[in-house]
């Protein structure tokens, strides 16, 4: 029973971990860019969420409300103003201003908020539990958390095979120059990518700081899940994604389960074996 | 004479260092047809980069309805009406036929193309609507460039090279479809090595030699020889 425990809390893990991967994923699709910054932004939307959830002493799920689209500008700008000068022919460049950005993101937030692990209380819902059959109780956020990462997935799925958007995003990607005879801008479409995927982080780091403890210097370990959870998967395709963080997230409880010291290390060994086995990701997107 | 609808005018294009149009001079009128032929590496290709703002240059080297857009940007250029069927296709290999012809009209300007009158001048592509367009045959695949540059209704289009790769039988029929296609009041630039497909379909054609215009002339009035000096600078 308590593995099957494990399994089950492992895959609702794995719904937040393919939402750290997401916003990774697209913006890796659409403009061959590596974001070092990304764990660190989920971060700080968690800390926005907390300075938000304070000042207007709401419910830390409300402030989704208001850190979504503050995420999605952030990126819209920092896209135009930064990273769309870094981008060209050398992957070097935008990888060192994404790390300069991790630093300077850590540093701010130690500064502004102190390295003190942070956690938001969600009220009553943290507590809720439903009953499975077997005995097993579930706790309502997860769930909820969980439903809310499958609908996300499921909209990015959408708007990038089904809408307008997503056939710029995916012309942009395949031939930036041609694409931009169409009359696309593609210095404006890069930015709506980023937007997107800080508005998936937004989500991913309101989620975060409900569910656990957070403080400045985690951002690199969520990283390191998103990449995980990509590759696992399989690069460009966003259920794949979704099943990659799942399976790390089971790897990792299952870990959890035989001694609590290896909870990482499960988790990285699951990835090093699809790595060895599939390099390409379980799910590769066809070319 | 009104203005000329694209004009071109001391035009020096480079590639780094590498000075690749040593002041080109072409203009087209409104509903003209126009040939630019030339060798390999005579410059025509790097002359419609320019043209489409791929390349930027200098604002006045380029003029369209007499406003400067040298130094404009391509999706700004292609905004104003300026469309083109790129060497080599250059379909987007991630969308469908259909999704290729859609995201040609997704500037919205007004005309007589959309989709489905491209799928009249071209039924095969309706039949494969939703395959991916790498998918298609080369012929085929050039019916969506083609159509994909339509469905923005553009003013003026150019033809980069679309015989090259393809079998003689499709490069015939592309060639007597094209009639129709600039039948309805645009004005095209065709790029060609093969001169006798040029010269049936321009009124006018400038040939270029090592990245400069080497003559110029109406189609009807150039004789063989000056042609063949012209083009192999003998």
């Amino acid at each position: 029973m308590d593995w099957i425990n494990a399994i089950v809390q492992g895959v609702l893990l794995g719904g937040l971990y393919a939402l750290f991967a997401a916003g990774l994923s697209l913006i890796f699709g659409v403009m061959r860019l590596v974001n070092i910054a990304h764990g660190d932004f989920i971060v700080l939307a968690a800390f926005l969420a907390l300075s938000t959830t304070t000042a207007l002493g709401i419910n830390p799920l409300l402030t989704l409300v208001v850190v979504v689209p503050v995420m999605a500008g952030i990126g819209y700008v920092l896209q135009r103003g930064i990273l769309n000068q870094t981008l060209g022919d050398d992957i070097l460049p935008p990888l060192l201003v994404t790390f300069g950005l991790s630093v300077i993101i850590q540093n701010g937030l130690l500064e502004i908020y102190s390295a003190d692990p942070q956690k938001m209380n969600a009220g009553s819902i943290e507590i809720a539990s439903v009953a499975l059959p077997g005995g097993l109780n579930v706790g309502v956020l997860p769930l909820v958390m969980f439903a809310v990462s499958v609908a996300v997935i499921a909209g990015l799925q959408w708007i990038f095979y089904q809408s307008a958007l997503g056939r710029a995003f995916r012309a942009v990607s395949d031939k930036q120059d041609i694409a931009q005879l169409m009359g696309l801008n593609k210095a404006h479409v890069f930015g709506l990518a980023m937007a997107l995927s800080l508005a998936v982080v937004a989500v991913a780091g309101v989620f975060l700081g409900i569910r656990t403890s957070f403080d400045p210097s985690i951002g690199p370990g969520r990283l390191i899940f998103g990449f995980e959870a990509v590759i696992i998967g399989g690069l460009g395709n966003l259920w794949g994604t979704l099943i990659g963080g799942i399976i790390l997230g089971v790897s990792q409880n299952i870990g959890a389960q035989i001694n609590p010291g290896w909870q990482l290390l499960a988790g990285h060994i699951a990835f090093l074996i699809v790595l060895a086995v599939k390099p390409r990701g379980l799910f590769p997107r066809i070319d | 004479m009104s203005d000329p609808l694209l004009s071109t005018r001391a035009l020096d294009a480079h590639y780094g260092d590498f000075q690749a149009l040593f002041a080109v001079d072409v203009s087209i009128e409104a509903g003209e047809v126009i040939a630019i032929i030339g060798a390999n590496g005579a410059g025509k290709t790097t002359l419609m980069r320019s043209i489409t703002g791929l390349l930027p240059n200098g604002n006045d080297m380029v003029r369209f309805r007499s406003k400067p857009i040298g130094a404009s940007r391509a999706d700004q250029i292609a905004k104003l009406g300026v469309a083109m069927v790129p060497e080599g296709r250059q379909l987007f290999q991630s969308l469908s036929v259909e999704e290729n012809l859609v995201i040609g009209g997704q500037m919205n300007r007004k005309g007589p193309w959309d989709l489905h009158k491209v799928f009249q001048l071209f039924p095969v592509l309706k039949e494969r609507r939703a395959v991916p367009a790498t998918a298609l045959s080369g012929g085929q695949q050039q019916m969506v460039a083609i159509g994909r540059a339509l469905m923005s209704n553009p003013e003026l289009i150019l033809f980069d090279e679309i015989s090259l790769g393809l079998a003689p039988i499709i490069i015939k029929s592309i060639y007597e479809a094209l009639p129709d296609i600039i039948g309805e009041g645009m004005s095209a630039i065709i790029v060609e090595q093969d001169i006798a497909k040029a010269l049936s379909v321009a009124g006018r054609v400038y040939c270029m030699q090592e990245g400069r215009i080497s003559l110029e002339g109406r189609s009807n009035e150039l004789s063989r020889e000056q042609i063949s000096a012209a083009y192999f600078g003998v």
